[in-house]
């Protein structure tokens, strides 16, 4: 098979993905020549310390940043080769993201929080209000619309994240360190949310997290990285369980 | 983005930072005020003289006289000819019909002046005055001169009525001499009105030419024989109603006689037959006829004036018109507006400074706004978008306010500067004007000027790396 081409089970496939970060003179290998795929509906964790380049591998996949060698594929399409604004289309349609610090705007409400990516892909008003209604009411916050993050917990903070995530109905759920500003009791909660939502709506979850034990209760495969490169990968319990 | 989006989320961004925005908005209306005080204070300057100027009559009107009148006219044919090749023609009531038929000429009129002797009714018989006397035609009534004048305009053009100035009226009534152009107390004036003048004048008789002899001498006797002046010289007298007073001389400028102290309707001045300067001339040259001083061809366009000028010219007359100095005054409130238009901008262009400190300092604070944003699918035009309908907000918002506060300070100082006219006993006047093109290219301009203000920071928004956005602090 084509290194650049998918077959139809694929979701995500990176191909010798490289991206450097220039620091004053030296160069830093953030990213260095990962090659790796996810099915559809696969729940991925990538695992490394600080600096193993995870976050960045995130970034790429999520269209949010470009790789200075190397293919991202997602749906027969290499991310590295479209316009900025196609890959933004690319960030309205294809991917949802929750973030460590939840990344809600704070002068919004919660339902304006979750509509906002609706505003970007042009959503009439009246599905805006259904979908918004939906995705709140699957995390658990339908009554909570009117407030604002500051009036939140952290908890619910990321659960409106993952409201905000889920509205343009995306294929691909990318969670950098979802539970790494929340009690272990709150962060049991988010994981609960988000292999429901892998399941239920059969997402494609690449997650970042630094915990292991998470990633091996939750993930389907666990992909360790270092130093920017791939160091191997080992099933999760689900992944075993599949 | 759809736009009803975009204004949303860029009103609500506004709103967010309610006090600084509001402060670029007042920045921006400030500097909209400015240009549109300036502006309209320049426009209704230039309406205000042209008001005057066209009620005055001397930019619609021409000056004719006959070359007959003049050294260079004066000559005779077969003479070297330097100016123009028609030969002249006498000032006379044919050539006068001629003028009445050009294009858009709306009245001709005898520029009638001549002197006479005048003696309040009830006055003792050697409390004489003998003065200059005018004519005035039914369209002076127009003329700013009568706006702010004691009694009323003549009845009729054939009336047996006087307007008299206002220093004449204090020497008919023996009242000191106070500076020119006053206004007589109502009181001292309606000890004139209605009262009758007696008006004494040589008129001009030619059914009897017997009084003008040839003095005796044979040496001046020409082939007229016994009628070398033409026509006789009658001493006649007539009683004139007061009808009104004015303080300032209407038309003039286009005199050539002295200050004019009575003036008479000019059907019936005319009618009177009264010796004129232009007489003189008919003594000297026998047997030309009757013939106008000047007359005065009054155009409705002013600008017409040339053409027919050049038309009347072409019939052997000279002319005269000031045409030319009103279109140099077009042109001197031209370059005072554009003056004053870049004077007004000057506040805009710090406006605009603050439009773009504002903006740039909005990119600072919502920079994990915009890095979210951008996450969420937002593409760098929407995010250009957003900065630019704030500042097209604030710029349309700071325009209107600009407008009205314009619009308020032009007012203010209308009012004071009418004020300070009245306590000089000087007519109030409006010198400031807002028309609507200003209203409506001020707000253009404003908005445009936000958004050139706003092309920066956007860019700079829009440019932004929503990986290094959205670091972690």
């Amino acid at each position: 098979m084509d290194t650049l081409s998918q077959n139809d089970n694929e979701a995500i496939r990176t191909v010798s993905l490289v991206r450097h970060y220039r620091l004053g003179r030296s160069v830093i290998p953030a990213v260095d020549g990962v090659s790796m795929a996810a099915r559809r509906g696969e729940f991925i964790a990538l695992l490394g310390a600080s600096g193993s380049g995870k976050s960045t591998l995130l970034n790429l996949i999520a269209g949010l940043d470009r790789p200075d060698a190397g293919a991202i594929v997602i749906d027969g399409q290499n991310l590295a080769s479209l316009t900025p604004d196609e890959l933004a289309g690319y960030r309205r349609h294809t991917v949802g993201m929750v973030f460590q610090s939840f990344n809600l705007v704070p002068s919004m409400t919660l339902y304006e929080n979750v509509e906002l990516p609706m505003r970007f892909a042009e959503v009439r008003r009246r599905v805006r209000k259904q979908r918004a209604r939906e995705a709140l009411e699957r995390v658990g916050l339908s009554d909570r619309i009117k407030h604002r993050p500051s009036e939140m917990s952290g908890g619910e903070q990321q659960r409106a994240a993952l409201a905000r995530a889920l509205v343009n109905e995306p294929k691909i759920l990318l969670a950098d360190e979802p539970t790494g500003n929340l009690d272990s009791k709150t962060g049991k909660e988010i994981m609960d949310l988000i292999r429901n939502l892998n399941r239920t709506l059969e997402m494609t979850v690449v997650m970042v997290t630094h915990e292991r034990s998470l990633a091996e209760r939750y993930a389907h495969r666990m992909i360790f990285l270092g130093d920017g490169k791939l160091l191997g990968e080992t099933q999760g319990k689900m992944g075993a369980a599949r | 983005m759809k736009i009803y989006d975009l204004v949303e989320l860029a009103g609500r961004n506004l709103r967010e930072a309610s006090l600084r925005n509001s402060l670029t908005t007042l920045g921006i209306s400030v500097g909209v005020a400015s240009l549109v005080a300036m502006l309209s204070l320049g426009i209704g300057l230039q309406r205000l003289f042209n008001r005057q100027l066209g009620r005055s009559g001397l930019f619609d009107s021409i000056v004719v006289s006959s070359r007959l009148d003049t050294r260079a006219g004066g000559r005779q044919p077969g003479q070297p000819v330097n100016g123009p090749s028609t030969p002249p023609k006498n000032l006379d009531d044919t050539a006068r019909h001629i003028f009445e038929q050009i294009d858009d000429v709306q009245e001709v009129y005898s520029l009638f002046g001549a002197v006479g002797e005048f003696r309040l009714e009830d006055a003792k018989p050697e409390d004489v005055h003998f003065t200059v006397l005018g004519g005035l035609p039914p369209s002076a009534h127009g003329s700013e001169v009568f706006d702010d004048f004691q009694g009323h305009f003549f009845s009729a053009p054939d009336a047996p009525e006087a307007i008299i100035m206002a220093d004449f009226a204090r020497v008919l009534l023996e009242l000191p001499e106070v500076r020119p152009e006053q206004k007589l107390s109502q009181e001292d004036a309606d000890r004139l009105l209605d009262k009758y003048l007696v008006f004494r004048y040589p008129e001009r008789s030619d059914e009897t030419p017997v009084a003008m002899q040839g003095s005796g001498s044979s040496q001046n006797d020409d082939a007229q024989g016994s009628d070398p002046a033409g026509f006789n010289v009658v001493r006649k007298e007539q009683r004139l109603k007061i009808v009104g007073i004015v303080p300032t001389e209407p038309y003039r400028g286009l005199r050539s006689m002295g200050r004019t102290s009575v003036f008479l309707p000019i059907a019936y001045a005319e009618s009177l037959n009264m010796i004129q300067p232009g007489d003189l001339r008919n003594i000297m040259r026998p047997g030309q006829g009757k013939s106008y001083n000047a007359l005065l061809v009054r155009v409705g366009k002013s600008k017409n004036v040339a053409q027919v000028e050049e038309e009347i010219k072409k019939q052997g007359f000279s002319t005269f018109s000031i045409v030319d100095a009103s279109r140099g005054l077009t042109k001197a409130f031209m370059f005072l507006d554009l003056f004053l238009g870049i004077f007004g901008s000057l506040a805009l262009a710090v406006a605009f400074l603050g439009i773009v400190n504002t903006l740039v300092m909005a990119i600072l604070e919502r920079r994990r706004e915009i890095g979210i944003m951008k996450a969420l699918g937002a593409s760098d035009g929407d995010v250009k978008r957003i900065f630019f309908v704030e500042a097209g907000s604030m710029g349309l918002l700071g325009g209107g306010l600009g407008v009205a506060l314009g619009w308020l300070i032009g007012r203010v100082i209308n009012l004071g500067t009418n004020v300070y006219l009245q306590r000089q006993e000087m007519r109030p006047e409006n010198f400031w004007y807002v028309p609507m093109w200003l209203v409506v290219s001020s707000l253009v301009f404003s908005v445009a000027v936000s958004v050139i203000a706003g092309w920066y920071p956007a860019k700079r928004a829009a440019k932004l790396d929503p990986v290094q956005a959205l670091r972690h602090e």
